[in-house]
């Protein structure tokens, strides 16, 4: 419940700021337009479609999401969470934040995706919709861990990308397997397999996240 | 009324290469008013902030005693309240926005009546509303004395309490002090004459540099 | 000093007999290795190969062994450990990454072909590469230590999606992959007594090198920071 009042007082700030959802919005409509661009009038095959993205929502999430942490820690008032809110319900309270910003880009991506990108076709879309939604919240979750260490360590922009890439990296690889495998019709009993890997995945972050969340919020 | 007691025991900081104090061994109880002096960057503000349960220190130990039972460190944030130059509130909320919301992230309800009545008591009843952005630095001193005490705090640490203050809101703030320090815990770290000039006892940090 | 002795005979003995030992279909004699299906000559890169994918593996367990040591304990010594063990990591994963793709070159006609192997040792990598990207934007020494130390953990319990998940899920070309049938699991199967004798010397052998390194590794590292201290 505390938790959930950090989420809220993260939404007021943001609906009167405006900083990450600008920045969020002005980055899925820049990579897709670029990619739009690259690939001009020529037709793309429906993996590599499938692929890329994957690849505008990491970029997208890479853009936004450290943004939870950083302001706190740019503006000072990280002190002031410490003094109101135990790490536990901090974290809990930024993951929520994180968890819906990322649900809210992801489904104007998948739109613009779909409207935008004839060649791709979801052909079984339980697999896909299950494996987006594990899949953002994964997502999510480490992205909201890394902009912790992050925003500790101080120096912000660059290091965001760098450190959640190797981290992300066995999502997304899962995550376009999944894709693809729901372009070709795949049922959803024989995705099982991948979407227990996304799901020990997430299991496995969060838990790591909570018992280290402490270490890198105490100075 | 509160039974709270903070003891202190072998308390060392380093930071990296630099040794702020060693071996502080002290005990506190309610009801007193302690003032901290110190010369510039002599740890004052490393202490408080060790002591509110913000950093960790090298080494030693600290206690905090609620009713003869030590306080955890994860519920020990909604004992303590907390003013310094370094706190910052949200700008883009108001003074009464800011409060309501640390309240409800404290799992706490926040009593109305008794927000009004500080907000009256610091002048800033009919600027409530407005964001803080347009606030002052003195009226924002005065904002974060309310954050401090909202909660019903047992020890109230005040760390150059009366920067950014005007005579008036010095007063106030000293009033205020005095009558809290009946109920709680109050360490003041201040080089102020002032200051100092209402606390029971004085500790300084000069004599924990080796 | 006599284990130094012992390793350099090892090493000399593993570098030798893994290069000049012939391999011939029907082994007689005890200097002579067996024909594997599918590796041929290629084989001899076992004794090079696996021995280094497997130190920056224990590196990178060492990494997280002393990362959480840290945390628990806060003694700048284990920081000390830990980033050793991740700089040795790195060097042995650039090597096993070289030879892996040298071996790549002949067995499958490209020095990188983005196997899951080959992907969980770039991500690897890149896990290295993170962690002192991260070490060198952080000035202070125990701040350094800790978010390092996170960092390595939460790098560490992606490491199983890598190298036992992937592979299975994915396919690949790599010895011992799932779908792999020609060559199988080469340790098992299809090496002779002295083949397994020498791959395990070797494995022995980069492995107490390994030790050795992080061992001076570690010390002169704390000395510098001490000195560093001391001067300041």
């Amino acid at each position: 419940m505390q938790s959930y009042w950090l989420y809220k007082k993260d939404l007021a700030s943001e609906i009167r700021t405006r900083y990450a959802i600008n920045s969020l919005a002005m980055f899925i409509l820049v990579t897709i337009s670029v990619i739009l661009f690259s690939i001009g009038s020529e037709t793309i095959s429906d993996y590599l479609s499938g692929g890329l993205f994957w690849v505008v929502i990491f970029f997208t999430a890479m853009s936004g999401l450290s943004r939870a942490f950083v302001s706190e820690e740019e503006r000072g008032t990280a002190l002031t969470l410490q003094l109101i809110a135990s790490p536990t319900t901090v974290f809990s309270g930024k993951l929520l934040f994180n968890i819906i910003l990322v649900f809210s880009m992801n489904i104007v991506v998948a739109f613009l995706y779909n409207i935008l990108f004839e060649s791709f076709v979801i052909k079984s879309h339980l697999l896909f919709y299950t494996g987006f939604i594990l899949g953002n919240i994964g997502i999510a979750i480490s992205s909201t861990i890394i902009a912790s260490i992050i925003a500790k360590a101080g120096s912000k922009g660059t290091l965001y990308p760098v450190l959640s890439f190797p981290i992300l990296l066995p999502l997304i690889l899962i995550l376009i397997e999944l894709t693809k495998m729901s372009m070709d019709g795949t049922k959803f009993e024989e995705g099982i397999v991948e979407l227990s890997v996304l799901l020990s995945y997430n299991v496995i972050m969060i838990s790591a996240s909570y018992l280290l969340f402490d270490f890198i919020w105490k100075d | 009324m509160s039974n709270f007691s903070l003891n202190v025991v072998g308390l060392t900081k380093i930071f990296g290469r630099r040794l702020i104090f060693k071996n502080i061994n002290l005990s506190f109880n309610a009801h007193e008013i302690v003032g901290i002096s110190g010369p510039n960057g002599s740890g004052k503000s490393t202490l408080v902030k060790i002591l509110a349960g913000l950093l960790s220190p090298t080494q030693g130990n600290v206690e905090h005693l609620f009713n003869g039972k030590k306080v955890e460190m994860e519920n020990l944030h909604n004992h303590v309240g907390f003013v310094s130059p370094y706190l910052v509130l949200y700008d883009e909320f108001s003074a009464q926005e800011n409060i309501h919301f640390f309240s409800k992230i404290r799992g706490i309800n926040l009593d109305q009546e008794k927000l009004d009545s500080l907000f009256t008591k610091f002048g800033l009843y009919e600027r409530k509303n407005d964001l803080l952005k347009t606030y002052s630095s003195g009226m924002k001193q005065r904002v974060k004395f309310i954050f401090s005490m909202i909660h019903k705090p047992v020890i109230v640490i005040l760390d150059e309490p009366t920067e950014n203050l005007d005579v008036e809101g010095k007063e106030k703030v000293y009033e205020i002090i005095s009558e809290l320090g009946k109920q709680c815990l109050i360490l003041i770290a201040s080089n102020e004459e002032s200051d100092l000039a209402i606390c029971s006892r004085i500790i300084n940090l000069k004599e924990y540099k080796n | 000093m006599i284990w130094k002795i012992l390793l350099f005979l090892i090493i000399s003995f593993v570098s030798i007999a893994g290069i000049a030992f012939p391999i011939v279909e029907n082994p007689i004699y005890w200097y002579q290795f067996p024909l594997i299906p599918g590796l041929e000559e290629n084989a001899k890169i076992i004794f090079f190969h696996v021995p280094t994918a497997w130190i920056t593996v224990i590196a990178f367990l060492m990494s997280t062994i002393y990362s959480i040591k840290y945390l628990r304990k806060k003694n700048l010594l284990d920081d000390s450990k830990a980033y050793t063990a991740a700089q040795l990591g790195m060097v042995f994963c650039i090597l096993a990454t070289v030879t892996g793709a040298v071996w790549s070159k002949f067995a499958w006609g490209a020095f990188w072909s983005w196997d899951p192997r080959q992907t969980s040792i770039f991500a690897l990598m890149l896990i290295y590469g993170a962690y002192f990207a991260l070490r060198s934007a952080i000035e202070q020494e125990e701040k350094r230590a800790a978010l390092s130390a996170v960092y390595s953990i939460i790098a560490f319990v992606t490491v199983p999606f890598f190298i036992f998940i992937m592979p299975r899920i994915m396919k690949g070309l790599h010895p011992g992959s799932a779908d792999d049938v020609s060559s199988g699991p080469v340790v098992d199967f299809h090496m002779n007594a002295n083949m397994l004798l020498i791959f395990y010397l070797s494995l022995a052998g980069f492995s107490l090198l390994y030790y050795w390194m992080w061992q001076i590794g570690y010390k002169s590292h704390w000395i510098k920071e001490k000195f560093n201290k001391q001067l300041i």
